[in-house]
């Protein structure tokens, strides 16, 4: 069994859970969010198990690496802890339809890495030799999954909010009833957020240090750099923003799915629109 | 901070202790920030000159866009962060000071009333009595509280992570602190590179500047040479590939040599492996040919079969026996992109006899009898070359970085502190056989609750 097919295993459950929890929101069965949520932890044990395995198969070629060195093994990275944060926030919550928006960000990101990215297994170039590629790319990545959670939920909120201002909060049928109130969507959002904000910091600090051991400075203003300093900005002023009144809510959410955006910018915009120092530029 | 201020002062204090400033400028700052990464920064002019129009080359220069992150506007949003997040820290310290210094041991009725957490309780025994068992009580679920009050009135008070409340300090103190450390950087230290041959050595580098590896003149680039005060030799270079042809490993092995004794010896630096002497760190950057390379080919006359060692640089034209000439025309380290079932290093050369055709050889190392089976009167082996490199390296010395690192370390701590730890407070009094207990967090109150509830039902199952 090869680690291209578990990947493959995998993006179909994420799949088959994004249409389930369609179809949950659809038809409001609990036994089918149940489905959902299965398929996704089924789908992240097969790409635990893959990546576990990529890495061997990097062993077996004779230049073993952790599988963390491309914009393929990069991609399928960031779908992982999308789905492991996801899987973690349905344990603790059990709201099922939060599943609806978060596991397609998974399923988007594992189609176009098994679909249109080189997949090949390359040693590492002398530049990534280091172990600060683990502790960087692992932070970082975890950062952005948080940052993905609180915009599949920010998502959420603007939803639901429409709708309880339409509809006023008197009536609770439709599908609305399966979303969680904005009050919660609104707290796991910042919770989110929390989470993610330490782990970005951890990420550009991890990312400053082996810079400045690789090449001799930990800040030079590079695009990525800036971009990574951009993002933390931004979720800075999401965070010094809840301490005052009236950033909660709606502007809250707004801000949250801007900072997501800038994340996405920052990991992938930079490397396939502008130039800098990060290796898998243009894929 | 106090009252007594002028109407400007404290307009200017409010101004700098607001949140909205806070937010403004952290959204501005990341605003700003994206035009560096679009426009490019400390290019040549006529890179710019392709880009832009004249008029629009006018307008970027004239707002610095060309060295963005070190304009005086963007200089001056940092310097105008800092002082916010000083003023905020300053206004807050007062209120947080008292709670350090002198915490509210007693809960009244006036005070049990701003608490949102308060359970009553009676309670057998004497007040005396049941002080006891509450401080037993609290130490061994909470924390050992202080006591307080008398003639049977008794307050107790205990409360866990009070040093969390210092995370928001230490948060913001560790970006100054950054800051402090990148100052330090860029006026005591530098980012400088020198290019050493093979073999060769140099006691001084070269500054980097916008305008390094632009047309300059030698006095110019003098201008830019920074003595070390010891010498760096570069005994040898070399590059070592995968089986696909990737680079693998970039090495230079360096010596320093200081008042004409070896204190580093042949030390190889590589990516990711820089060396550091006297605070001044060298990193493996580039490599660049310095010379023609050197090939070694062995050439046997058909008859005897003797071979001649000669010796050809690349491109040079060289005698061989009976009139005749070489010249190496090309060379690869792997012949396998071009001949897939091959392997191995070869050229690619012309043998120019005294009259005739011209004729274009193939030899390659790893199959020494390749060229024998041609059957001329000449027959070449290809034994191997010799390139001289020079090795390019980064020269750096930042006495800030370690503060910068300093700086790095508080900011996880004061994180942790500030996003994960609550400072958590519970209050008891007891009167006249009633119990009454508060409780207060600074944050996630949800989790706090729980708490709460499970302990004040442990409380009256006593």
């Amino acid at each position: 069994m090869s680690s291209s097919f578990l990947f493959n295993v995998a993006t179909l459950s994420y799949l088959v859970s994004m249409v389930v929890f369609f179809a949950f929101l659809g038809s409001r069965n609990k036994t089918i969010g149940l489905a959902g949520s299965i398929a996704a932890s089924f789908g992240l044990i097969v790409q635990t198990a893959a990546i576990g395995l990529r890495w061997k198969e990097s062993y077996d070629l004779g230049h073993g690496h952790a599988p963390l060195s491309n914009l393929y093994e990069s991609v399928v990275f960031f779908a992982w802890t999308i789905i492991f944060i996801y899987v973690l926030i349905d344990f603790r919550y059990k709201y099922r339809a939060v599943g609806a928006f978060v596991v397609p960000f998974a399923f988007l990101g594992m189609a176009w890495a098994q679909l249109g990215l080189n997949s090949g297994i390359e040693p590492l170039v002398p530049a990534l030799q280091s172990n600060w590629l683990l502790y960087h790319v692992i932070t970082c990545f975890l950062g952005y999954a948080a940052f993905a959670v609180a915009c599949g939920v920010s998502i959420m909120y603007l939803i639901k909010s429409k709708y309880e201002v339409g509809n006023g909060n008197a009536k609770s049928g439709g599908i609305m009833s399966l979303f969680p109130s904005t009050k919660f969507l609104d707290d796991l959002n910042y919770k989110a957020i929390m989470l993610g904000f330490p782990l970005l910091t951890l990420g550009i600090i991890t990312g400053a240090a082996w810079a400045d051991y690789a090449w001799g400075s930990y800040w030079s203003w590079d695009p990525k750099e800036t971009w990574s300093l951009i993002v933390w900005f931004i979720y800075a002023a999401f965070l010094h923003a809840r301490i005052t009144r009236g950033w909660v809510g709606r502007r809250a959410a707004i801000l949250s799915i801007i900072g997501f955006a800038a994340t996405i910018f920052c990991y992938l915009g930079v490397n396939l629109l502008l130039s800098g120092l990060h290796s898998y530029g243009g894929g | 901070m106090t009252p007594t201020k002028t109407g400007f002062a404290n307009s200017l204090w409010n101004f700098f202790c607001s949140l909205k400033l806070t937010i403004f400028l952290l959204i501005g700052l990341s605003a700003a920030s994206i035009i560096g990464t679009v426009v490019p920064q400390n290019a040549a002019p006529a890179q710019y000159a392709k880009i832009y129009s004249e008029a629009t080359v006018q307008l970027f220069n004239a707002l610095d866009f060309f060295d963005m992150y070190h304009s005086w506007w963007f200089i001056l949003l940092l310097y105008l962060l800092t002082l916010n997040l000083v003023a905020c820290s300053l206004k807050r310290l007062p209120r947080d000071w008292k709670i350090f210094t002198a915490p509210t041991v007693a809960m009244d009725e006036e005070m049990e009333k701003s608490l949102s957490l308060v359970r009553h309780c009676k309670m057998p025994g004497s007040s005396a009595k049941l002080r006891d068992m509450l401080g037993v009580f609290l130490t061994r679920e909470f924390a050992a509280p202080v006591v307080t009050g008398g003639e049977g009135r008794y307050y107790l008070f205990a409360q866990k992570s009070l040093y969390s409340r210092l995370g928001v300090y230490v948060l913001h103190f560790s970006i100054i602190i950054i800051f402090i450390g990148a100052m330090i950087g860029s006026y005591f230290g530098y980012k400088a590179y020198v290019n050493i041959e093979e073999g060769s050595e140099s006691s001084v580098v070269y500054r980097r500047t916008a305008s390094a590896g632009q047309m300059e003149t030698p006095e110019q680039i003098a201008a830019r040479a920074i003595d070390l005060g010891f010498t760096v030799r570069c005994e040898s270079f070399s590059i070592s590939y995968y089986d696909n042809g990737s680079p693998r490993e970039y090495k230079s092995v360096l010596s320093v040599i200081e008042n004409g004794r070896t204190v580093v010896d042949r030390r190889p630096v590589i990516v990711n492996s820089p060396l550091t002497y006297r605070g001044i760190t060298f990193y493996q950057s580039s490599y660049s040919p310095a010379d023609d390379p050197v090939f070694h080919l062995t050439v046997r006359s058909g008859k005897d079969g003797t071979g001649r060692k000669i010796t050809a640089r690349h491109g040079e034209r060289v005698s061989l026996p009976g009139g005749s000439s070489l010249q190496v025309i090309e060379y690869t380290d792997d012949i396998k992109p071009f001949f897939p079932q091959l392997s191995g290093p070869a050229v690619r050369m012309a043998v120019m006899p005294k009259s005739g055709e011209t004729q274009i050889l193939l030899l390659l190392k790893n199959y020494p009898d390749f060229d024998l089976q041609r059957g001329g009167e000449l027959a070449f082996t290809y034994d191997g070359m010799d390139q001289k490199w020079r090795t390019g390296l980064q020269v750096a010395k930042d006495p800030g970085v370690w503060i910068v690192w300093l700086g790095c370390c508080l900011m996880v701590a004061g994180i942790f502190m500030a996003f994960f730890l609550s400072h958590r407070r519970i209050w008891v009094r007891i009167e006249n056989g009633r119990v009454s207990i508060g409780g207060a967090t600074n944050k996630n109150q949800p989790a706090f609750q729980i708490f709460f509830d499970t302990l004040t039902d442990k409380l009256k199952a006593m």
